[in-house]
C-alpha cells in the first residue's frame, strides 16, 4: 500500500458538503424550538435608563423579553466568564447591568414562537439611553498608548524582545535610511456564516448545543462556568464552521444569550445573529506603526525599529506580535522595538487570521522594498544578503527553514529575472504595470490534544478528537494519518470532530492543528495498534508468538512480520477475537519541549504579485500571483494549496479592499454589511498559483507539519502594495490602497 | 441596529400581526403544503419550515448570494424573495440537483477541484453556476469570473470553483 500521506485526496467530507447535507449550528431543529432576536446598542457609552419591552410582550407569539433587568443571577468572578482564548481583563458579560461599553452590545433578547415574530417584536421595543462620551478614534488617542498587561495569554503570544545593541546610533550612522508610518483601520472576519447557536433543552434540562465555535470544549466550558452546570450536563457539537478565522476562538454571545433563554424558558431556542451583527464583536485591530531601517551601501542591514500601537477595549487588553518579526526575518545587530495599546470604547479585538504577522511583516516588507530602491539592489537580492539561519530574538537556530529556495522557486515561475527595476518603467496599453515581492513568516506550533482510536467489529476505523475543521481540511488530512499509521484503506477510515464528548483537543487556530491533532491522531492509533498486536500475539497460532513490536508493521488492514509478508493476521480476525467488543485506545499526544525549546519554528514564504494600475481612476487589479511556501511536510497538496489560495484572497483582499469604517460620532461601524463592507470576490482574483517547497523537519512534531492556515495571507499585502510602488513610483503606507490614495 | 418605533405607532402595529394563509410551493418536484405569513422569505421558508437547510443564509440582505436557488431555471437570491410570490413555480435548491444516487456533474467537479473550503458559500455557488449555464451567457473565464461575482466565498475559493464551473462548460482553461 501507498501511504496516503502526501496523496492529493478529495476531502472526505466534500460530499456532504456539495449536496447541502453538511448542517451547520443553524440547521437542527428541537420539537417546539423557540427563535431569539438579539437588539444591539444603539450609542456607544453610557448607561440604559429604561427598556420599553410592554407592546413587545403583547405580541401574539412572543415568549419573553429578555433584559438586565430581569435575567437570572448568574456566575460572579470573572474567572467564570474566561475562555481558552480570553485576553487579560475582565470579560464581556451580556445583559450584565445597564452599561453600555461599545456600540452594538447586545443589550436585549426577544423570544418568540417564530423568527419572523422575534424579529418583527424586536422592533417594538424601545431603549432610553443617558449617553457619555465615548472614544473610538485610534489616531486621536495615541498619547494615551500604554504596555499591555500581561497574563496566561502572554505565554503564547511573546511581548517584544529586549532592545539590541543601540539602534539610535547605528540608524544615525547608516549612509541608507527608510522610516514610514503604517496604517490600518479595523477589519471584520465575517465568515460566510453568521455566528448561531442552537439549545436543544433536554427533558432532564440537560443542553446539547449546535455552536459556531473554533473549539467545542471552549463554549463547553463557558457555558458551564457561566451557568454553574456540571460539565456532563452540557454537550456542545460542531461539526461544520462555515468559516471563522479566528471569530471562533471565543463564546460569542449568541452562545450565552441563547442558553440562558434556553434555561429559564426550560425549551430549546436558536439565537442565529445578523450579517450587522457581525460587525459587533471581535475584529482586527486598527494599528499604527513606525517602521525604520538604516543600511550600509552594500545592503547590510545594521539598524532597525519597529514601534506599533493597537487599539483594544476598555475592559480587556487583546494584544498580538505585531514588531517581534524583524528580528526572525533579519540579523541586524541594533535593533529596537515596541508595542503599546490604547483602550477605546469598543469591542475586545479578536485574532484574525495571521494576527499581528500580517499587520507587522508588511509594514516592514514595504519599508526592505523601499530600502531596495533606494540602494538600487533588487528586493531579492537585499534579502538573501540580511539571510539568517538564526531567529535573533531567541537566539536560536531555525529547526528547518528553506525560505532561500522559496524566493529561488518564486522568482522562477513568477519570471521575476526579467523585471525592470525602475517604477514606472513597464506598461500595458493604458495601464501601469508593477511587479513586487515579499516574505512572509509565521509560527509553526504544536500544544498537548488527545484522540481516541478504535477499531469497531467490522473492522472500521474509527478516529475521534474534540477539534474542529473550519474548512481547513481538519478532516480529512486526520483521515490520511490515521490510515497510514494502521496500514487501512481510506474508505475504512473515519475521523469524527466537534463534539465536547471526544478527547480533548485545544482551540483550532494558529496553524497549529494539523501538527497538535495529527500528532494526536497518530499516537493513538499507534497504541491501538500496540493493544492489537499483543491481542494476535495470543490467539491461536498467532505468527507473532515470539516477535516485538518492532518486527512488524501494518499494511492493507493487517499485521505483517517485517521479515515475512506471508506471516499476517488480518484486523478484521484480531477484532473478532474480542468477543462482539470494538477495541479502542485513548492516548495523549505532547509536544517535545525538551527538543524544541533549542530551535525557533516557523513556516516561510515568499509571494510574489502583479498589478496592474489604471492612471486615471487609479484602480488596481492583481493580476497574477504566486506564493513559494516552505511549510515542512505536506499532508494533502490539495486541500493545502486551497489553503494558501485562500489565504492570498484574503491577502490582496486586505491590501485593496478591506476596511471598517466607523463614524467616530457614534462610534459605530457604518459599512456593516458585505455590500459596504468589501471582500474580494470572484472578478476581483484571476492567476493565482502556489509552490510547495521540499522542506524536511525532525523537530517541529513527529509529522513534520507546520501549518499553513496563515502563512498565505502574511506575504501578501506587502506584496501588492510593492508592486503598486513598482507600478505608480507611489508608496502607499496606508491599507487598504483604494484608488483615492492613488489619485 | 434596531429601529425605534414611536409608542402610538406600536400600539397600532401590536395587534395586527400578518394572517397565516395555506401556500403551495413546488420544490425538487415535490409539493408542498404551508401555513406561512406573507412576510416569510422563501429563506426562511425553505430553512425554517421545510428544514431544507442545504440552502444558506449569509447575510439576508441580497448581498452574497448564499442563498441562491434556481427558480424556473433561473437563479435568484431566496433572502428576497417572498415564499407566498412563488406559489406557482418550479423550485430547484442544492438537495434536488443531483439525479437519483448520483451527483451533479457541477457537484461532482467542485469535489474534484477543491473548490470550497469550510463549504458554507458551496450550495449557492453551485446553484448559481447551474443558472449560469442555463443563462448560457459566459464563454471565456472571465465571463465565469464576472457573472459568478454575485456568490461571495470568504474562503477564498475562488480559482477552484472557476475551474469546477469551467471544466463542466467545457471552456479553454487560458481563455
Ligand atoms: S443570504 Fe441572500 S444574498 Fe445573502
Ligand atoms: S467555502 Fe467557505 S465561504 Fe466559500
Amino acid at each position: 500500500m501507498t501511504p496516503y500521506i502526501g496523496k492529493s485526496i478529495s476531502r472526505v467530507d466534500g460530499v456532504a458538503k456539495v449536496t447541502g447535507k453538511a448542517k451547520y449550528a443553524a440547521e437542527y431543529f428541537a420539537p417546539d424550538m423557540l427563535y431569539g432576536w438579539v437588539i444591539s446598542s444603539a450609542i456607544a457609552k453610557g448607561k440604559i435608563t429604561r427598556i420599553h419591552t410592554e407592546a413587545a410582550l403583547q405580541l401574539p407569539g412572543v415568549v419573553q423579553v429578555f433584559t438586565h433587568e430581569n435575567r437570572p443571577s448568574l456566575a460572579w468572578f470573572d474567572v467564570n466568564y474566561k475562555d481558552q482564548d480570553a485576553p487579560p481583563g475582565s470579560p464581556f458579560r451580556p445583559l450584565r447591568d445597564a452599561t453600555i461599553l461599545y456600540s452594538g452590545q447586545p443589550i436585549t433578547l426577544v423570544v418568540a414562537e417564530t423568527l419572523e415574530v422575534a424579529r418583527f417584536a424586536a422592533t417594538l421595543v424601545q431603549v432610553d439611553y443617558e449617553e457619555d462620551d465615548h472614544e473610538t478614534a485610534l489616531e486621536h488617542n495615541l498619547h494615551r498608548a500604554r504596555e499591555p498587561k500581561s497574563g496566561v495569554a502572554s505565554l503564547l503570544k511573546s511581548p517584544p524582545p529586549k532592545p539590541r545593541g543601540d539602534f539610535e546610533k547605528a540608524f544615525e550612522a547608516a549612509p541608507f535610511q527608510t522610516t514610514g508610518q503604517h496604517i490600518h483601520s479595523v477589519e471584520h472576519h465575517n465568515p460566510m456564516e453568521m455566528f448561531a447557536s442552537t439549545v436543544v433543552y433536554e427533558k432532564d434540562g440537560k443542553l446539547t448545543i449546535y455552536d459556531k465555535t473554533q473549539g467545542a470544549p471552549n463554549s463547553q466550558m463557558y457555558v458551564s462556568q457561566v451557568f454553574n452546570m456540571p460539565f456532563s450536563d452540557v454537550r456542545v457539537i460542531s461539526p461544520y464552521v462555515g468559516g471563522a478565522f479566528g471569530s471562533g476562538l471565543r463564546p460569542q454571545y449568541q452562545l450565552f444569550l441563547a442558553v440562558l433563554a434556553a434555561r429559564e424558558l426550560k425549551r430549546s431556542v436558536r439565537v442565529s445573529l445578523t450579517r450587522q451583527q457581525m460587525f459587533t464583536f471581535g475584529h482586527r485591530p486598527a494599528t499604527v506603526q513606525n517602521v525604520s531601517l538604516g543600511a550600509t551601501a552594500d545592503g547590510t542591514i545594521d539598524a532597525i525599529r519597529h514601534d506599533a500601537i493597537g487599539e483594544t477595549s476598555r475592559f480587556e487588553d487583546y494584544f498580538e506580535i505585531v514588531v517581534n518579526w524583524a528580528g526572525m526575518l533579519y540579523p541586524a545587530p541594533h535593533v529596537k522595538f515596541t508595542y503599546n495599546l490604547v483602550p477605546l470604547d469598543t469591542f475586545t479585538p479578536l485574532d484574525m487570521r495571521a494576527p499581528g504577522g500580517v499587520t507587522g511583516v508588511p509594514a516592514l516588507e514595504m519599508e526592505v522594498d523601499e530600502l531596495a530602491h533606494k540602494l538600487g539592489m533588487d528586493p531579492i537580492e537585499l534579502r538573501l544578503k540580511n539571510y539568517t539561519e538564526r531567529d535573533m530574538n531567541e537566539d536560536l537556530p531555525y529547526s528547518s527553514k528553506e525560505l532561500r529556495e522559496c524566493f529561488r522557486q518564486g522568482a522562477e515561475r513568477f519570471g521575476w529575472a526579467s523585471r525592470n527595476p525602475e517604477p514606472r518603467s513597464m506598461r500595458n496599453g493604458h495601464t501601469l504595470v508593477g511587479w513586487g515581492m515579499a516574505t512572509g513568516i509565521w509560527d509553526a506550533t504544536q500544544g498537548p490534544a488527545r484522540a481516541e482510536a478504535v477499531l469497531t467489529v467490522n473492522g472500521k476505523l474509527r478516529v475521534t478528537s474534540a477539534t474542529a475543521d473550519i474548512g481547513t481540511g481538519t478532516y480529512t488530512i486526520m483521515t490520511q494519518i490515521a490510515a497510514d499509521t494502521l496500514g487501512m484503506p481510506i474508505e475504512d477510515v473515519i475521523f469524527r470532530l466537534g463534539d465536547s464528548n471526544m478527547p480533548l483537543a485545544p482551540i483550532e487556530g494558529g496553524s497549529w492543528t494539523a501538527a497538535t491533532v495529527g500528532s494526536a491522531v497518530k499516537v493513538a492509533c499507534e497504541a491501538l495498534g500496540k493493544k492489537l498486536f499483543k491481542m494476535a500475539q495470543k490467539m491461536k497460532d498467532s505468527p507473532f508468538a515470539d516477535a516485538k513490536w518492532e518486527d512488524v508493521w501494518f499494511s492493507d488492514a493487517h499485521i505483517l512480520l517485517k521479515t515475512n509478508p506471508y506471516a499476517a493476521v488480518s484486523l478484521l480476525e484480531i477484532v473478532g477475537q474480542n468477543g462482539g467488543r470494538a477495541v479502542s485506545e485513548t492516548a495523549t499526544s505532547l509536544p517535545n519541549m525538551l527538543e524544541q525549546r533549542k530551535y525557533a519554528r516557523a513556516v516561510h514564504s515568499a509571494a510574489f504579485v502583479e498589478v496592474e494600475v489604471d492612471e486615471d481612476f487609479g484602480t488596481v487589479r492583481v493580476t497574477r500571483a504566486v506564493t513559494a511556501v516552505a511549510g515542512g511536510r505536506i499532508l494533502n497538496p490539495k486541500t493545502a494549496r486551497s489553503q494558501i489560495i485562500g489565504g492570498m484572497v484574503w491577502g490582496i483582499s486586505k491590501a485593496l479592499e478591506e476596511e471598517s469604517v466607523m463614524d467616530h460620532q457614534f462610534g459605530r461601524f457604518m459599512n456593516h454589511n458585505l455590500a459596504e463592507y468589501h471582500v474580494a470576490v470572484n472578478a476581483d482574483i484571476q492567476d493565482l498559483d502556489v509552490i510547495f517547497v521540499d522542506e524536511t523537519d525532525t523537530i517541529v512534531n513527529p509529522l513534520g507539519v507546520k501549518g499553513l492556515g496563515e502563512i498565505g495571507i502574511v506575504g501578501m499585502p506587502a506584496a501588492v502594495a510593492n508592486a503598486v510602488f513598482h507600478a505608480t513610483g507611489k508608496r502607499i503606507r496606508s491599507l487598504p490602497i483604494t484608488l483615492d490614495k492613488l489619485l | 441596529m434596531q429601529t425605534t418605533l414611536s409608542p402610538e405607532t406600536r400600539a397600532d402595529l401590536a395587534p395586527s400581526l400578518p394572517q397565516k394563509q395555506a401556500i403551495k410551493l413546488t420544490i425538487n418536484g415535490t409539493v408542498h403544503h404551508l401555513e406561512l405569513a406573507p412576510w416569510t422569505t422563501l429563506l426562511d421558508a425553505l430553512r425554517e419550515y421545510l428544514h431544507l437547510t442545504g440552502t444558506k443564509k449569509g447575510c439576508d440582505h441580497g448581498q452574497c448570494g448564499a442563498c441562491t436557488v434556481l427558480v424556473d431555471g433561473k437563479r435568484i437570491n431566496s433572502c428576497l424573495t417572498l415564499a407566498v410570490m412563488k406559489e406557482d413555480s418550479d423550485i430547484t435548491t442544492i438537495e434536488g440537483l443531483a439525479a437519483e444516487n448520483g451527483l451533479h456533474p457541477l457537484q461532482t467537479a467542485f469535489v474534484e477541484h477543491d473548490a470550497y473550503q469550510c463549504g458554507y458559500c458551496t450550495p449557492g455557488q453551485i446553484c448559481s453556476a447551474v443558472g449560469l449555464m442555463n443563462e448560457g451567457q459566459a464563454k471565456t473565464i472571465d465571463d465565469i469570473r464576472e457573472l459568478m461575482s454575485g456568490n461571495l466565498c470568504r474562503c477564498g475559493a475562488y480559482p477552484h470553483i472557476v475551474d469546477a464551473i469551467r471544466e463542466v462548460m467545457h471552456i479553454e482553461p487560458k481563455s
